[in-house]
């Protein structure tokens, strides 16, 4: 029991995380990109607060439906932040390494590939959520007016930390796999696009070319519904499924007092989680296993 | 028996060893083997496989033919067993700036699985033995070159190792930093570490080494110790014969001699090209004697390092 604390201690508590904390902590650009991003989203939130509520109601009186969209507008700002942020913090972490020519170093090292690539991750994803964690003051305007309860709004933030995480790891794998630190950034910036829209454009063209048929009422919902499975590949519909489980059923006319199908047993968030976590664990993967091109035979050299 | 003892005296042992980048072979199946306590010098053009060779021991590449042992251990099966026994340091490496000297070995300390109140200990003693123990609250950004240059290899001696990699590790160094490194690497091999050095220039590294080993085009074109080098790779000898009188007839005397390549008269002093070894060399001194010429003084000419290495690097290789 003891072997496996030590062991734990030893990949989360190591000195690679404890250097990266270091370097990170002490670089202006940190405190300039925390400020960048408070700005934003404080900028964000503003502007939202005042063209809602001009545009919900003439009289200057906030609803409970006010702050609920101002929840959502801030929440999908907040990812979108996020998508652009973590990309950029992430897919320098091991080439950055190689363009400094310090990676051979460490790589000499007695540290384990598995504990290199979980402590960058988690280095980022600490620097992340601290950006993240800053914003909430701004998220407490909603709570001036009610309508959103602390458990939606931990929701929404676990959520997030869950999408860093995905961001993070596309990141870390393009950077062991790219020398150049440019071109892990493009590559994970179009995976993330993709996510975003590549699966949009898919389930759109999908859709078109089975509207008629679902406008019919011929098929059933179950012949029908693995169109929205589509969508349980992008983060923006996983969050919306947050606020609005039922939404994606009604776009295919699968709501149906008498059938339940997939949807009903299985949120759209918590199946965008499973698909992104296999995919975040064989991204690792391959991480841990490309970072050094001598593996050797035994399960300690990773 | 002998066979399994000379294996345990051995610190490298490579065989056959080839690597290819695509159409390129840098490495054409090389055969080294390196005893523990040596301080081996690996000599030729940039380019010829030096770097290769290194970073295949140092677990950083995997070769595409043939084997390369650390102390009996397979570099590439047992990669994590070797990276304990060795330091390594690369010819181009980076450092953290934004750490201090003292948090940087602290860091790698760590990173070699030394406990903090080990690393207390030990990193004082490497700062004062790479002379940078007044510089351990500084940032390694406001190191000179040859301060970095020092600090990676207190970096590369952190766990202790048995052998120690080093590439190129004077290379840009002004000639203060150059001969302190030296100081420090003769320091290291009273300590008894196996160290093999690498470096395009071969007088840079006569004065430490045991053996070299000449690499070009990325195959080994002679191992052993400097003399030997010499006396197989120089054939013809330089011989000054220094005589009191009668130069010309000495070298008429001389002109049929079978072992004598050619001759030249120099003022007082007779130049011959000689082709014989030890023994001959002395007969030639005994016959010029009892032929009654007198002889004030018979000498070979020391070869410079950098004709040794002129020679039997055939020029080019440097261009790649």
């Amino acid at each position: 029991m003891s072997n496996i604390l030590a062991n734990m201690k030893q990949l989360f508590i190591n000195p690679v995380l404890d250097k990266e904390y270091r370097l990170r902590m002490r670089s202006a650009k940190s405190m300039w990109t925390l400020l960048s991003y408070l700005f934003a989203i404080g900028l964000f939130a503003t502007a939202t607060f005042f063209v809602v509520g001009i545009g919900s109601n003439g009289a200057g009186i906030y609803t409970n439906d006010f702050n609920d969209i101002l929840f959502i507008v801030m929440s999908f700002a907040q990812l979108g932040l996020i998508a652009f942020m973590a990309p950029g913090l992430t897919a320098g972490v091991i080439s950055g390494e190689r363009e400094k020519q310090t990676l051979n170093l460490l790589l000499t090292t007695q540290q384990s590939s598995s504990s290199i690539i979980i402590s960058k991750l988690i280095s980022s994803l600490s620097f992340m959520f601290l950006i993240v964690f800053s914003t909430l003051p701004i998220y407490g305007i909603v709570f001036l007016y009610g309508g959103v309860s602390p458990s939606q709004l931990l929701a929404v933030f676990g959520f997030f930390l869950f999408n860093m995480l995905i961001f993070g790891g596309f990141g870390i794998l393009f950077s062991t796999l790219f020398k150049r630190t440019m071109l892990a950034v493009i590559v994970t910036y179009g995976v993330v696009l993709f996510m975003f829209a590549g699966t949009a454009v898919i389930f759109l063209i999908c859709f078109t070319a089975l509207q008629d048929y679902i406008n019919s009422g011929i098929p059933t919902p179950a012949s029908v519904e693995w169109i929205i499975h589509i969508l349980a590949f992008n983060p923006a519909c996983a969050l919306l499924s947050i606020f609005q489980p039922e939404m994606f059923k009604e776009i295919v006319n699968v709501t149906s007092t008498t059938y339940k199908g997939f949807f009903d047993y299985v949120p759209m968030w918590l199946e965008y989680m499973l698909i992104y976590t296999v995919i975040l664990a064989l991204c690792l993967w391959q991480a841990i296993r490309k970072l050094r091109p001598v593996r050797g035979r035994s399960k300690s050299g990773l | 028996m002998n066979v399994e003892h000379e294996q345990a005296q051995l610190m490298i042992e490579i065989k056959g060893l080839s690597k290819s980048f695509g159409n390129f072979q840098a490495l054409k199946g090389i055969d080294l083997s390196i005893k523990k306590g040596t301080v081996f010098g690996f000599v030729g053009p940039n380019g010829a496989g030096k770097s290769t060779t290194m970073s295949i021991l140092a677990t950083l590449m995997i070769p595409s033919s043939g084997y390369a042992k650390v102390d009996g251990i397979d570099v590439t099966e047992h990669p994590h067993l070797v990276r304990k026994k060795i330091g390594y340091m690369p010819d181009f490496f980076g450092v953290y700036d934004q750490l201090k000297t003292d948090e940087y070995l602290h860091f790698y300390g760590a990173s070699y699985g030394l406990t903090k109140p080990e690393r207390d200990v030990l990193i004082p003693q490497l700062l004062e033995l790479v002379n940078l123990s007044d510089k351990r609250e500084a940032y390694v950004d406001s190191l000179s070159r040859g301060m970095k240059q020092r600090l990676c290899l207190a970096r590369s001696l952190v766990h202790d190792p048995e052998l120690l990699i080093l590439d190129e590790p004077a290379s840009g160094l002004d000639p203060r930093a150059r001969i302190e490194m030296r100081e420090i690497l003769k320091e290291l091999k009273s300590m008894g570490k196996t160290i093999i050095i690498s470096s395009h220039i071969l007088p840079e590294l006569a004065e430490m080494v045991d053996e070299i080993g000449v690499i070009e085009h990325g195959e080994m074109i002679a191992v052993g110790n400097i003399s030997n080098i010499q006396q197989q790779l120089m054939a013809k000898r330089l011989i000054t014969i220094k005589l009191a009188n009668g130069q010309d007839q000495l070298k008429a005397f001389l002109g049929d001699h079978s072992l004598v390549q050619g001759m030249f008269v120099d003022g007082a002093s007779v130049q011959v090209q000689f082709s014989g070894n030890d023994d001959e060399q002395a007969t030639l001194l005994r016959t010029i004697i009892e032929a009654g010429y007198p002889v004030v003084s018979f000498q070979e000419a020391q070869t410079d390092l950098e004709d040794i290495f002129l020679a039997i690097t055939r020029g080019g290789a440097s261009e790649q």
